[in-house]
């Protein structure tokens, strides 16, 4: 479902990587590993259509993403690095806002119930700038736990990072369940973890 | 269409959570105006015929320190590169922002410059013409402004980079907005000059948001 055929990044006339490629069907975990700085957060934004590879093609059900742009984004979830969540709101209205750029229409009690999954039910109602850096990544990473039937590609950067053991379960259930649904899942994770579902490894050598 | 109408309510609530930050912008347009009689003297004639390209000068200055709200708090937090890969076009995302940015930044000063017009000793009909002006041609600053601000979203001196690459693009806006209060004040039609800030409007509504939405997708490369 998911496929890269000899991807390329150079950034700021270093070479970060070539000759990535891979194709994955539907149901399956993409984990990306390499050192620190090989270019996995790159890789991963490339997949994503953020950043143009300078070689290679990203595709999506047989044709390239940036071809499809919108269509493509419907399906894909990303999280990065940056929570993106705004300190003004409380993580009910950042779900709801989340889920609307994503393209799905949510009302307010399946936020709650989202938030409810990752252990956030009663900070609900609270701006997030009184979260903790832990409770902010939860709230981002709540939109996983959305009812959200488009969703068939996941691209997560570092997803279990700063998150307790708890927390950590709950995500990686989040991540079974979608892959049994049938979507594909790309991670990256330091940390040691394991799925139910067919895993896929790729390393980025440095 | 409906992303549109979200992201202008949510710009729009958090305009109203930190609100000092417009008022800030509002305040030093009030400032700005205010010191040119204290400097100039308190010539009535004088004052007068300076009265318009002060406050367009000041509607320049106070619209360009709002811009850099537009898209930095968004590309701190993260939200601006979710908005980059939004299930509808990035251009309908940046429309939606920047007619926020316009109701919190221009559409205040627009309503405070019949009483900062006053303070020039402008009558009623002038005073009209002058708001009517700048009714028109705010917009266009906020417009042509999110290319500047997408543009320089990120980086280091960005505010510095952001005035030198915006502020010549606004001379038309400040050319024919302040004109049609000259022109009105040695009775000759002010038509012309309304009919170029509308279409300075309709031509900047038109290409600014794709523009703008395709800076942003270079500046987060």
């Amino acid at each position: 479902m998911l496929a890269a055929q000899s991807l390329q990044c150079v950034r700021g006339g270093r070479q970060l990587f070539e000759n990535i490629s891979f194709a994955v069907p539907g149901g399956t975990l993409l984990r990306i590993t390499g050192a620190n700085g090989a270019g996995k957060t790159s890789l991963l934004r490339i997949l994503c259509g953020l950043l143009l590879p300078s070689g290679g093609e990203v595709l999506w059900r047989d044709a390239p993403i940036r071809q499809q742009r919108e269509d493509y984004w419907r399906e894909l979830r990303y999280i990065g690095h940056l929570p993106g969540v705004k300190d003004e709101f409380t993580a009910e209205e950042n779900l709801m806002f989340a889920a609307a750029l994503s393209g799905i229409d949510i009302t307010a009690g399946a936020a709650r119930d989202a938030l409810d999954r990752l252990g956030l039910g009663k900070f609900a109602h609270l701006p997030v700038r009184m979260l903790s850096q832990g409770q902010r990544r939860r709230v981002a990473l709540a939109r996983l736990a959305l009812p959200d039937s488009n969703a068939a590609l996941w691209v997560l950067d570092e997803p279990l990072a700063a998150l307790d053991t708890d927390a950590m379960d709950r995500v990686l259930s989040l991540i079974d369940t979608r892959l049994a649904a049938g979507a594909v899942v790309v991670m990256t994770s330091h940390q040691p973890f394991s799925v139910v579902a067919a895993l896929h490894s790729i390393s980025i050598p440095v | 269409m409906t992303i549109w109408t979200r992201i202008v309510q949510r710009d729009l609530r958090i305009a109203w959570r930190r609100r000092s930050d417009a008022l800030s912008s509002l305040f030093f347009f009030v400032i700005v105006v205010s010191l040119f009689p204290l400097g100039v003297g308190p010539e009535p004639s004088t004052l007068r015929l300076m009265a318009s390209g002060v406050l367009w000068v000041a509607a320049l200055l106070a619209t360009l320190l709002s811009l850099g709200r537009l898209f930095a708090a968004d590309h701190l937090d993260g939200t601006l590169e979710q908005m980059l890969l939004a299930a509808e076009p990035l251009w309908l995302v940046v429309t939606g922002k920047v007619f926020a940015h316009w109701l919190t930044s221009g559409l205040p000063l627009v309503l405070l410059s019949p009483l900062m017009g006053l303070q020039f000793g402008l009558e009623g009909d002038e005073i009209a013409v002058l708001s009517g002006a700048l009714l028109l041609g705010t917009p266009v600053l906020s417009l042509i402004g999110s290319i500047g601000a997408a543009l320089t979203v990120g980086l280091r001196a960005g505010s510095v980079l952001l005035a030198l690459l915006v502020l010549p693009l606004y001379i038309p806006v400040l050319v024919f907005g302040a004109a049609a209060s000259g022109a009105f004040a040695s009775g000759l039609a002010v038509t012309p000059h309304f009919s170029i800030l509308g279409a300075l409007l309709l031509a900047s509504l038109a290409l600014a948001p794709l523009a703008a939405a395709l800076a942003l997708r270079i500046s987060l490369e």
